[in-house]
């Protein structure tokens, strides 16, 4: 057994390790290290500016519009994301009311769960380009086309400032709910059925059930639920990046971090700013994270 | 399978329901109205959801069929005056979206197998061998987890460009690779861990080798979890946007697109005298591929999907 241990182990992580290394944990390291450079790419001299691009950055009013903007999507995608999947799960699961005291799902909720689920496996990219079709301001998109139908149109979607970065939310909305519809059925499958048909002999109403019984029982599902959107909520980069007008407009109305990262580094050869944007969404993401967890902890309620 | 849904057991006849006397008829037959009305708005509920998922998906496809003019002038959900899949040969072979189909299939069928194999030889180490270094290199990867990959983009850039690998295959899925890695060696260094030991050690003292443990007896084992992880990275490289958009610029990148990045790239620079009915057609064409194997997959595709968050 003892025979060949370490040359085995060693031959088993080192490519691993070394393609891992390479790639991630030098490209994370030397982020925070050009964040304090003012490199543009071409000189090959850097000079270290201390905190000049963090200070530079929080002058920066685009910055500052694209943290306004994730805090918006921080708070309703997730919100509607895990309401409307709650709501649908729920339906899908016990829907179908009680047969003798056990509750069980609607007709058809298998064929529901798989269409809902279907979004999700599209690319946000692909998602994106067709909204931003079906968006369209004239007669080819597909709301416009049928609100002008009806001489109630048109809706400027994405070129209207007050409109288009909830539109983009819509869409982020309308992909990821399928996916925690499926999550939270798992969850709610997982609830054994004693514990409705008890409450129900106790005479709890459906609403009862849901919200001491479900709810409940559903909360670690709901907490990861939460961070995943929110994570979700700090990129948004391929909604942005190919629906709005003009890369993140109309007026910088729907730019995000994501896309003001990229346009630094690949546009404007900024790397040292677009570094110091990324480190900031880092310390954004995992103080969410950390938050969110801290905040919502409870008590586990074993089964 | 304890879903409330597929319980199967035959109802409790109706006399032996909990409440006694002479409410029992009335309060049943109020029960059973309000289970048909909620049961009626539950349906219309999930139908019309089901109807907002669907319908863009139907639209993107009948548009496709379409000629430009039809597009402007008819109403969304009108059918096509006539079939054709002229649309469907502009798209393929004018807007490269053949192109960027192959490749897309060309570089996830290496990055995933790279990742499967590299991710659970990790994974396999540091779930089963002790050694010094072990817990170090085990929280090396899975705090990858937790950095977005935004924060990596300018070096990542400047990496490859220092080894020659901008905008090439090798360097886009060496890439794929590496941000696949912390997920994979997290979840396959769980499931290795689940293992038994029993077999391992008969294994060992019928002399085979760690080699040939690990290929031989321990990979066939976790193939339940293999499959579900091999799905994740699958749809997750495929619909891989950021990367390759950052990776795959510069002259003569067109060649070297992915689908994510060929079609929004349609998309964006269209502009008004766009072939609309061609980027209908374009998007129908990678949309049915995953329509296909969504239809035969979709259990695996779902558990697979979902196993990120149920660990």
């Amino acid at each position: 057994m003892k025979h060949g241990r370490y040359p085995f182990i060693i031959g088993f992580l080192i490519v691993p390790v070394a393609i891992y290394g390479t790639f991630v944990i030098a490209a994370y390291v030397q982020a925070f290290q050009l964040s304090f450079t003012n490199w543009r790419g071409f000189s090959p001299d850097v000079s270290y500016i201390g905190f000049d691009n963090f200070v530079k950055l929080f002058q920066d009013s685009t910055f500052w519009k694209a943290i306004q903007h994730h805090v918006l999507l921080l708070i309703f995608l997730p919100l509607l994301t895990i309401v409307l999947a709650l709501f649908f799960a729920f339906l899908l699961n016990v829907g179908g009311g009680a047969k003798g005291g056990r509750t069980q799902g609607v007709w058809g909720s298998k064929f529901y769960r798989v269409v809902f689920f279907f979004p999700q496996l599209l690319a946000l990219a692909l998602v994106a380009v067709i909204f931003s079709r079906v968006y369209s301001s004239d007669d080819s998109g597909l709301i416009n086309g049928l609100l002008n139908q009806i001489g109630a149109g048109p809706v400027l979607f994405l070129a209207d400032k007050n409109l288009a970065l909830w539109s983009i939310l819509a869409v982020l909305v309308w992909q990821a709910v399928g996916f925690y519809v499926v999550l939270f059925s798992a969850g709610m499958g997982s609830i054994p059925t004693e514990i409705y048909e008890a409450a129900a002999l106790d005479g709890a109403t459906r609403g009862t059930l849901f919200f001491k019984v479900t709810l409940p029982l559903l909360w670690n599902t709901l907490q990861v639920a939460w961070v995943y959107l929110g994570i979700a909520a700090f990129d948004a980069f391929a909604l942005v990046n190919v629906m709005s007008v003009d890369r993140g407009g109309p007026d910088g109305a729907t730019t995000v971090l994501g896309l003001e990262i990229y346009r630094n580094a690949f546009d404007y050869a900024q790397f040292g700013y677009a570094s110091a944007m990324g480190v900031v969404l880092f310390f954004l993401t995992i103080t969410f994270a950390a938050l969110t967890l801290r905040v919502t902890r409870r008590e586990a309620i074993e089964l | 399978m304890t879903n409330l849904m597929s319980s199967d057991s035959p109802a409790v006849p109706p006399g032996t329901a909990p409440r006694p006397g002479p409410r029992h008829t009335t309060a049943a037959g109020r029960d059973k109205r309000e289970i048909k009305l909620f049961s009626g708005f539950a349906h219309v509920a999930l139908a019309i959801w089901g109807l907002l998922v669907i319908a863009p998906l139907i639209w993107v496809i009948l548009a496709s069929f379409k000629s430009n003019t039809e597009i402007f002038t008819h109403a969304p959900f009108s059918l096509p005056s006539q079939i054709s899949f002229e649309t469907y040969k502009t798209a393929w072979t004018e807007a490269h979206v053949g192109r960027y189909f192959l490749n897309s299939v060309f570089v996830v069928a290496i990055s995933t197998a790279g990742t499967m194999l590299l991710g659970s030889m990790a994974a396999y180490v540091l779930a089963r061998y002790k050694f010094f270094g072990n817990r170090f290199i085990y929280y090396l990867f899975v705090s990858g987890l937790a950095f977005p990959v935004f924060l990596a983009l300018v070096p990542l850039f400047l990496i490859l460009q220092n080894l020659g690998l901008l905008n090439t295959y090798t360097g886009l899925i060496l890439v794929y690779i590496a941000y696949s890695l912390p997920f994979t060696v997290f979840f396959m260094t769980a499931f290795f861990k689940t293992l038994p030991n029993q077999i391992a050690e008969a294994a060992i003292v019928d002399g085979a080798s760690h080699t040939r443990l690990f290929f031989q007896v321990m990979l066939p084992m976790a193939k339940s979890g293999l499959v579900s992880i091999t799905i994740f990275n699958i749809v997750g490289q495929w619909n891989q946007y950021l990367l390759p958009v950052a990776i795959m610029q510069g002259a003569g990148a067109e060649k070297k697109w992915v689908l994510t990045q060929g079609i929004a790239n349609i998309s964006v620079s269209a502009g008004y005298q766009a072939n609309w009915a061609a980027l209908f057609a374009a998007l129908t064409l990678s949309i049915l591929p995953m329509i296909i194997v969504y239809a035969f997959f979709q259990r695996q595709i779902q558990s697979g999907l979902t196993a990120g968050a149920t660990k």
